[in-house]
């Protein structure tokens, strides 16, 4: 085997995310084709900046994917050693590779021999994981608490923007610094976030069918139970952890490593203030509407103007703020992994691939760039996006 | 206007205080104090001696003396007496709040042996002249258990180091992102205006652990030959020069850039579409003028407070900027406090943080209020 030249890497590189350019032409195709009968996501077609976020954004979605679901791209195991392969420029052959096995390192090796292309690809299914999920939480959470404020106004919004004001006067360091350390998950304080920071999604929902369906008791209990007992399990099981300070729930279907759970925590903790600060603001706007108005002179309860009135409308700006958000969310992701905070030494994503590379970037280049441009086209795609999406919901 | 900023000043004090003491409180829970008593004295310490060591120095209340005596004289083992300890809340901590703050007298702690120990008395001076008070408030910010200095003289170098680093990001952001939004906003839909808006999405994307990666291998690797700059910012502590200081400046610059452009953009792009402006143009004021004379002074009210607000994110990236390049500021000093336990240096940093943080606030409330003719607070 001869080591690869800049060529052949980027071809190989190319091939070998085969999968993800098949599934990224099929979804363009089919989007372009029926993109007048799509709604808003059709528009974003429409858009050139638009279509290369979301193109960028896909790109990652698709490979954590094919990466976390069927083992597909990588070419290596993200953390296995291989002799004689550390900080082994790209392209090099794998020494001794055996029948079926990749033989060369793509992006080389980094500092302890393990394959960085590899890690790279393995590292999006983290943040593609993580990311969304953390975002759509603390979206829940600033919902859930910004339309009340925004609404009713008085004592209730000013205690609540003290809290989120408090929460956003934090440095984001200094706080990750005081909560993600082993001694603080140690005495259970993340998980006592965790109840009060997951329960969001059961109250929102509860109110959401209890608030439209209130004179329908039929109807109101039947979803009520399609919806909130799952929910309820899935609450029950997360923040459920045998051998910990939270162990009394018999049915656990699965245990959040605490290191994950923290740092989920902590970062739907950063981000919920500004959520409830844009929620609120966007709420004192809208209540103002000729609408709200009609709707409270027919007689219609609080919390069903608040969730069926004033959210739909105020959809556009949370959507576009929801991809902006992503994307912060994986930046504070990567500051996590960069301070080594949290998420466990050898993980592969890409913060800590990016804090273990920078060491010795003066004579290495290669295990630390990769995931730096990685995190940089998936951040700037969803910027992208964002900004196609605000174009777009604008333009009507 | 004078009840205004008594108001906020009287929110913002509040808040600091609120503040501090979720820090003070996250500081001192027991795991944190069992690391500190083990490091201070004796690694193999049984539980129940850390709990002793930490009532004779005041961060908890003490053991309970039988426990102890029992323990001394072999009546129980040491499992037993550490069933007896408390680890979890401890009411003390509001009253070492206090004492922290100055506003509570000192603790002064007469072990059964006979030795006092007091939190005001100075090493080798009588405890007849050490003052009641020693706390933030007297200027007595703690001994800091890593540097071995008092908090106060450990961390004076590094507030120095990290004001000129934001001096220096400040003097370079905020023209530099003026003049791209005004440029990208006062045409709004131009070549000019998509791709100065695309170069600020694209720095708002890159945070400063990317950039100062990419800036690193670029312009000071050996691999790719540049050398430009100097990859480490050590030296730029005692001769700060363009070689060594330029690269971390720009790092943080440009991830706060792209915001404050975008935010100039949008608001120029607005003025520019208002009345006045339109009246300017009919009367026949050439564009320059329109632009500097009319539009500059309204599109620039909203900017302010997002370049103030802009402080708590600057801070985060001097964190980052300063573990990267080895610069000695309060970042560097937060990221070795931590890593290190060093609780009292934690709390002095929180301190100063949180006030920079709400100094720019008030500024930015009242900044707005002065600069926008629209709002009157009476």
């Amino acid at each position: 085997m001869e080591e690869l030249s800049w060529g052949a890497i980027i071809t190989q590189m190319f091939l070998q995310f085969t999968p993800v350019w098949i599934a990224l032409i099929v979804t363009f195709a089919v989007s372009i084709v029926y993109k007048r009968r799509l709604g808003l996501y059709g528009k974003l077609f429409d858009s050139v900046i638009g279509m290369i976020g979301f193109a960028l954004v896909m790109f990652w979605v698709y490979t954590a994917l094919f990466t976390g679901l069927f083992d597909l791209i990588s070419t290596h195991d993200p953390l296995a050693q291989v002799s004689g392969m550390k900080n082994k420029v790209p392209g090099t052959p794998l020494r001794g590779a055996e029948e079926g096995e990749y033989a060369w390192y793509l992006l080389g090796g980094d500092n302890l021999a393990r394959d960085v292309f590899s890690r790279v690809v393995k590292g999006s299914t983290v943040v593609i994981q993580i990311a969304p999920l953390a975002t759509l939480f603390a979206f829940m959470v600033g919902i859930t608490l910004g339309l009340p404020a925004g609404y009713y106004g008085g004592r209730l919004d000013t205690f609540l923007s003290f809290l989120a004001n408090l929460i956003l006067a934090f440095p984001v360091i200094l706080l990750f610094y005081l909560l993600v350390t082993p001694e603080i998950v140690a005495t259970g304080l993340p998980q006592y976030m965790a109840v009060v920071l997951f329960i969001f999604p059961l109250v929102f929902f509860g109110v959401l069918i209890q608030s439209r369906y209130r004179t329908q008791p039929g109807k109101n209990w039947i979803y009520l139970a399609i919806v909130l007992v799952p929910l309820a399990l899935l609450y029950l099981s997360l923040i459920n952890e045998s051998g910990t300070h939270i162990d009394f729930w018999p049915i656990d279907f699965f245990d959040v490593p605490g290191g994950i759970l923290v740092v989920f925590v902590s970062v739907v903790f950063v981000n919920s203030p500004t959520v409830f600060r844009i929620v609120r603001g966007l709420t004192m706007d809208i209540k103002t509407r000729d609408y709200v108005a009609a709707a409270q002179t027919r007689g219609e309860r609080p919390w069903y103007i608040m969730l069926w009135e004033i959210l739909p409308n105020a959809r556009g700006p949370l959507i576009v703020d929801f991809c902006l958000r992503i994307g912060y969310t994986t930046i504070l992701l990567g500051t996590l992994g960069f301070f080594g905070l949290g998420l466990p030494p050898e993980s592969p994503d890409w913060g800590t691939t990016i804090n273990e590379g920078r060491r010795l970037l003066s004579v290495y280049l290669h295990p630390a760039l990769p995931p730096a441009l990685a995190l940089l086209s998936l951040v700037l795609g969803l910027n992208l996006l964002a900004d196609g999406l605000r174009e777009e919901s604008l333009r009507d | 206007m004078g009840l205004f900023i008594l108001r906020r000043v009287g929110v913002m004090i509040l808040t600091a205080l609120c503040l501090t003491f979720i820090v003070f409180f996250l500081t001192n829970l027991y795991p944190n104090l069992e690391k500190l008593a083990k490091s201070e004295g004796n690694f193999r310490m049984p539980d129940i001696e850390v709990a002793s060591w930490l009532g004779r120095n005041g961060y908890r209340t003490p053991v309970d003396p039988e426990v102890l005596t029992a323990y001394n004289t072999g009546k129980i083992t040491a499992e037993e007496a550490a069933a007896s300890v408390n680890t979890g809340f401890d009411i003390r901590l509001l009253r070492n709040y206090g004492e922290w703050l100055g506003i509570l007298p000192g603790y002064v702690i007469e072990a059964p042996d006979g030795t006092v120990n007091a939190r005001c008395q100075q090493p080798g001076t009588d405890l007849a002249d050490a003052p009641r008070f020693c706390g933030i408030l007297q200027g007595k910010w703690g001994w800091s258990t890593v540097s071995k200095t008092s908090v106060g003289e450990a961390l004076a170098p590094r507030v120095a180091n990290t004001g000129f680093l934001m001096l220096c990001v400040m003097l370079l952001m905020v023209p530099s992102a003026l003049i791209v939004g005004v440029l990208a906003g006062m045409r709004e839909g131009s070549v000019t205006d998509r791709s100065l808006s695309t170069v600020s999405i694209a720095t708002t994307a890159t945070p400063e652990y990317v950039s100062g990666v990419l800036f690193i291998a670029i312009f000071t690797s050996s691999a790719v030959g540049l050398k430009w700059f100097k990859g480490s910012a050590a030296s730029a502590m005692d001769n700060p020069n363009f070689e060594n200081f330029f690269l971390p400046v720009l790092t943080i610059a440009l991830y706060g850039m792209g915001y404050i452009a975008r935010m100039t953009r949008a608001s120029m792009a607005e003025v520019m579409t208002a009345q006045y402006i339109r009246t300017a143009r009919l009367k026949g004021v050439s564009f320059p003028n329109i632009v500097m004379k009319h539009a500059l002074r309204n599109a620039l009210i909203a900017p302010f407070t997002v370049i103030m607000l802009q402080f708590p994110w600057l801070l985060n990236g001097v964190v980052i900027v300063e573990t990267l390049f080895q610069y000695k500021g309060v970042g560097w000093e937060l990221v070795r406090a931590a890593g290190n336990n060093d609780i009292e240096m934690l709390l002095g940093i929180s301190v100063i943080s949180v006030f920079v943080v709400l100094v720019t606030q008030l500024i930015s409330d009242i900044g707005y209020v002065y600069l926008n003719p629209r709002i009157s607070v009476s």
